[in-house]
């Protein structure tokens, strides 16, 4: 045990995590040159081309360090989003040591520090690493100045390297040996594993990785998932090189995969604990949570009739994604799809993405909403996850919305466009702190739906993406919350109504109105396009009637060409949705969450 | 009955907005027209249930590209042509597209002792600036003097104009269609310009090199059209065409009427009822194809809806519009109560464009208002069947 280090990195979006894993993988000859292809740790897909990680992975590094003694390191990569925050804390109390990455040429964002808090939380070893030092750019002594004031470390302790070139990266591998203290444990205890991260495979089901804080786990145990209390047969277990690696035994203190066959993901709840049936540990590991989904929105086939397929698909998405969840729900204007619950924005979009890329369905997603609880006059409480579950004001006591704590973390030329655009979201400022002369923290609460929308975008460009942000739920507040409905030509379209502050209505509406004037195609006859607010209308446009529809020519050479056309254009109005006597496009649907100023 | 179509594929030079096919190039010209008397007798070999049905040749129509540049010994060796492979009615029709530049008083006077009955003259605009912005081989003042001239030969004569193009002001559009009244013009094609794709026209339009069509602009000038004309006392009998009484184009009615016809030349359309055929697009592979003997033909059939499809978009177009209970005699290869369904189901359908205004129902006729006119394709895909 003594040999072994587990550690991960910390670093913000672009630092050069995966660049650096790369290279300790490289050096270290884990992995050879011919199969090294960058970023060997993103394997997805989409988390190559988004930049970011979505499912956190784990590879063990075999290193001969100086002394001349083989050392085994895990790395564990974590995801790097907001939306994940709870994942991050799982892989991170699966380790003894952290290296905490920060670009020489960017600084401290707040992403990062939020999760350094949470890697100090769990007493972990920090050790700090300025990144991309090769760069014209870098400032290393500014960037130093920032780590010393954050964790209080002593200068010297600083490592400067460049994942680019491979720059100090031997040092880098020396401190990991050093600096990170080997995992205590005891193996001949009761077993107790830390699951911190689950994979679909399509042949062999779910493949859990865990930690093992104590005891030893080996092939063909009963083991026992404590918070499920279910029980499974451990048909294979082993270590994770850059494949699985098969072993009879993983002892405390390692890090590995289990294969017991499950096949959905439901059943592997990250932070739950492994033990074994025969023996129990007495202990559950402490920190687990069930992820409860923060955003909703209806997912609904372009065709009707593709919502079998469409079920099915989303079957499978949450094999291998649990964070996902789904009940049925009709709409009058898109028939039968789902009500889906989502960590936040970026996993609702990851969701919809890999339903197009893998499964490939074309799918409308409604306008999303947070979860909502409404006290009823009668005493009752309801959950409200969907605009159609929103009670009769008249009925209703009153609402209550959940709030954030949201972390801004800026260049001080910014504050007063971050202040006028969280006023402008109903924040409330709650402190703010120059971390060094150049940087400083915002802290706000703030409606979690506000952030829903645009809220990313908007500090990206109002602070030219000089602004790091970072949220934690901070619980539920009264609201004045109301339902606002879109109406074309008088009939409701149940798939654009949305719940939103009052004071936040008529803008909205506005906006969405103005929205689908763009996106409507003009028809035989006018459009209303209408915003209520129960039977207020709030904004409202009209398009005008189609003036012309007509070729010019129709003589003998052009009568099959003509009708072909025709044919298609039918074709596509038949994709279209019918509300009331007003076709709509998909994109309609969607017009909501392309919203700009 | 059935009508002949000659195909002329040849211009001066090409006008901005044009998608016919034609070649600039005159030099396979004496092949191409070798090839089209060669297709017009190797046509009762290929089709011979075709020929055999026609009946009677009514019309006979020279279009193009630009047939006023054929010789009269061209024209004369075409229509002998004809004459030896099909029956001729007498009294037929035969009209012959010229353009103004191409008219002089001796081609006049040969195209009258070929037997050309009808002329029809692309002048599209007395406007130097509009004949200059299309691209047009003639100027403003051969479109005027070329059509009084062809008054004096001819009483049969239509001319096209082309409204809706971005410096046509409404009152320029007032100025081109009374010119043409005023000399007594029996017959009026007015096209509004349509954006072709693959024109020099899209590309200058994307480019930003020229301004876009406005649809709003077009539709405004079509509706002035409608008034002016029904005043003339113009017949208003296709939506791009007038014509006084008695002088309605029997070639291209019988187009809209589902008649026969045949094509010649290279990208010609026949059609026999049920079938429809063309040739390639394409004037050295048609040349070469026709000296071996072939007709370089694709074909398609019409499936009963298809058939529908069609006579729904084409006779809606029309003043007479739609007939539902010609579907019954006209579409073939369909049961009997399935086509009452689809008469049935037209008919139903057609109820709220009634109550809209764009549509009247007279029994078992459908016709379009001046407004459904202008929403003549949308209105006929959504009565369109699959
Ligand atoms: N110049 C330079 N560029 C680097 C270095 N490390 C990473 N990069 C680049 O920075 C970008 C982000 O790196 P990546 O490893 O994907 O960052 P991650 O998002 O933290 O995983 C990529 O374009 C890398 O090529 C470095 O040390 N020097
Ligand atoms: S003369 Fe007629 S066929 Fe020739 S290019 Fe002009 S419009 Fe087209
Ligand atoms: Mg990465």
């Amino acid at each position: 045990m003594k040999n072994i280090r587990n550690f991960c990195i910390i670093a913000h979006i672009d630092h050069g995590k995966s660049t650096l894993a790369d290279r300790l993988l490289q050096q270290t000859n884990t992995i050879s040159d011919r199969d090294m292809m960058d970023q060997v740790l993103d394997d997805m897909d989409l988390e190559r081309e988004k930049g970011i990680t979505i499912k956190s992975h784990a590879i063990q590094i075999n290193y001969k360090h100086a002394d001349n003694k083989d050392y085994v390191l895990n790395l564990i990569d974590t995801p790097g989003h907001v939306d994940f925050s709870y994942e991050v804390s799982r892989a991170l109390a699966a380790c003894e040591g952290a290296l905490l990455l920060v670009d020489a040429t960017q600084g401290i964002q707040a992403q990062t520090i939020s999760n350094l808090y949470l890697a100090i939380e769990n007493d972990l070893e920090i050790i700090p690493v300025i990144n991309k030092i090769d760069m014209d750019g870098a400032m290393i002594e500014e960037v130093e100045d920032q780590i010393v004031d954050l964790i209080g470390c002593k200068r010297e302790d600083i490592l400067h390297a460049s994942g680019r070139t491979g720059l100090g990266v031997d040092k880098v591998l020396d401190a990991i040996v050093n600096r990170i203290p080997a995992p205590e444990g005891n193996e001949e205890a009761p077993l107790q594993a830390l699951i911190f991260d689950s994979v679909f495979n399509s042949f062999r089901g779910i493949i859990v990785y865990y930690r093992i804080l104590n005891g030893t786990i080996r092939k063909n145990d009963i083991v026992k998932f404590v918070s499920t209390d279910q029980q499974y047969g451990a048909d294979e277990i082993g270590i994770l090189k850059l494949k699985m690696t098969e072993r009879k035994e993983v002892k405390a203190g390692d890090v590995g995969y289990i294969i017991t066959g499950i096949k959905n993901a439901k059943e592997v709840k990250v932070g739950d604990t492994i033990t074994l049936a025969a023996n129990p540990t007495p202990e559950q590991i402490k920190g687990f949570e069930e992820v409860k989904p923060m955003v909703f929105a209806g997912i609904y086939p372009v065709n009707t009739d593709e919502f079998e397929e469409l079920r099915d698909c989303m079957d499978k998405l949450q094999l291998n994604d649990a964070s996902l969840t789904y009940e049925l729900e009709t709409s009058q204007a898109l028939g039968f799809g789902f009500r889906c619950g989502f960590l936040g924005m970026l996993h609702m979009e990851i969701i919809q993405e890999r339903l197009e890329r893998e499964f490939d369905q074309t799918v409308i997603t409604t306008v999303p909403n947070v979860s909502f609880i409404a006290h009823t006059t009668k005493g009752e409480t309801v959950q409200v996850n969907n605009p159609t579950e929103f009670p009769d004001p008249v009925k209703t006591e009153s609402i209550e919305e959940p709030f954030i704590k949201a972390q801004i973390i800026t260049k001080p030329d910014y504050i007063g466009n971050i202040m006028t655009l969280c006023l402008g979201k109903r924040g409330l400022l709650i402190n703010q702190s120059y971390l060094t002369p150049t940087r400083v923290e915002l802290i706000f609460e703030m409606p979690l739906t506000e952030i829903v929308f645009d809220f990313y975008d908007k500090l990206k460009s109002q602070t030219r993406g000089y602004a790091s942000f970072d949220y934690h739920p901070i619980g539920y507040r009264d609201s004045d919350i109301v339902k606002m409905d879109i109406l074309l030509n008088g009939d409701k379209v149940d798939a654009l109504s949305a719940l939103i502050h009052r004071s936040r209505a008529q803008d909205f509406g506005r906006k969405l109105c103005e929205k689908l004037k763009e996106l409507l195609p003009r028809q035989q006859f006018q459009i209303a396009i209408q915003a209520a607010v129960g039977a207020k209308v709030i904004a409202r446009e009209t398009i005008s009637a189609m003036r012309k529809d007509v070729t010019a020519k129709c003589y003998g050479g052009d009568i099959s060409r003509k009708r072909k056309l025709l044919e298609k254009q039918k074709e596509g109005k038949k994709r279209m949705r019918q509300i009331g006597n007003v076709e709509v496009p998909q994109e309609a649907f969607l017009a909501v969450l392309k919203l700009d100023d | 009955m059935s009508g002949i179509y000659i195909h002329i594929p040849f211009c001066k030079q090409a006008c901005h907005y044009c998608n016919f096919h034609f070649s600039t190039s005159l030099r396979y010209k004496n092949e191409l027209i070798a090839a089209l008397l060669g297709e017009i007798s190797l046509t009762k070999d290929f089709f011979p249930e075709a020929v055999k049905n026609a009946g009677a040749v009514e019309t006979i129509y020279f279009g193009g590209g630009t047939p006023s540049l054929c010789t009269k010994e061209e024209i004369d060796a075409i229509l002998s042509q004809i004459s030896a492979s099909f029956e001729v009615a007498a009294g037929a029709e035969i009209t012959l597209e010229a353009n103004p530049d191409d008219i002089t008083e001796e081609r006049l006077l040969q195209w009258k002792d070929s037997g050309i009955t009808r002329l029809s003259i692309g002048i599209q605009s007395f406007f130097e600036e509009d004949l200059v912005w299309m691209n047009r081989a003639h100027n403003s003042s051969q479109a005027w003097n070329s059509l009084q001239l062809a008054t004096k030969y001819f009483d049969n004569i239509t001319i096209d104009l082309i409204y809706g193009t971005p410096g046509l002001t409404d009152d320029k559009w007032k100025q081109n269609v009374d010119r043409v009244i005023s000399l007594g013009i029996p017959h009026i094609s007015c096209y509004a310009l349509t954006v072709e794709p693959k024109t020099p026209l899209q590309k200058m339009i994307r480019e930003h090199k020229l301004a876009d069509v406005d649809p709003d602009h077009q539709s405004a000038q079509f509706l002035l059209l409608m008034t002016w004309l029904a005043d003339a006392g113009f017949e208003h009998y296709e939506i791009s065409n007038f014509a006084k009484p008695g002088f309605r184009s029997r070639h291209n009615s019988s187009y809209w009427k589902g008649k026969p016809y045949f094509g010649f030349g290279p990208s010609a359309h026949s059609f026999d009822g049920e079938s429809r055929w063309w040739n390639i697009a394409n004037n050295t592979t048609y040349i070469r194809s026709i000296e071996q003997g072939a007709i370089p033909y694709e074909k398609e059939v019409l499936t009963p809806v298809q058939q529908v499809n069609e006579m729904i978009m084409i006779s809606l177009r029309t003043l007479e519009g739609l007939d539902t209970s010609r579907l019954i005699q006209q579409i073939k290869g369909i049961a009997q109560d399935e086509i009452l369904r689809m008469k049935q189901t037209i008919l139903e359908e057609s109820a709220r464009y009634i109550s809209n205004g764009l549509m009247v129902r007279e029994g078992d006729w459908l016709r379009l208002t001046y407004e459904g006119k202008l929403l003549a394709d949308g209105i006929a895909a959504d009565l369109f069947f699959d």
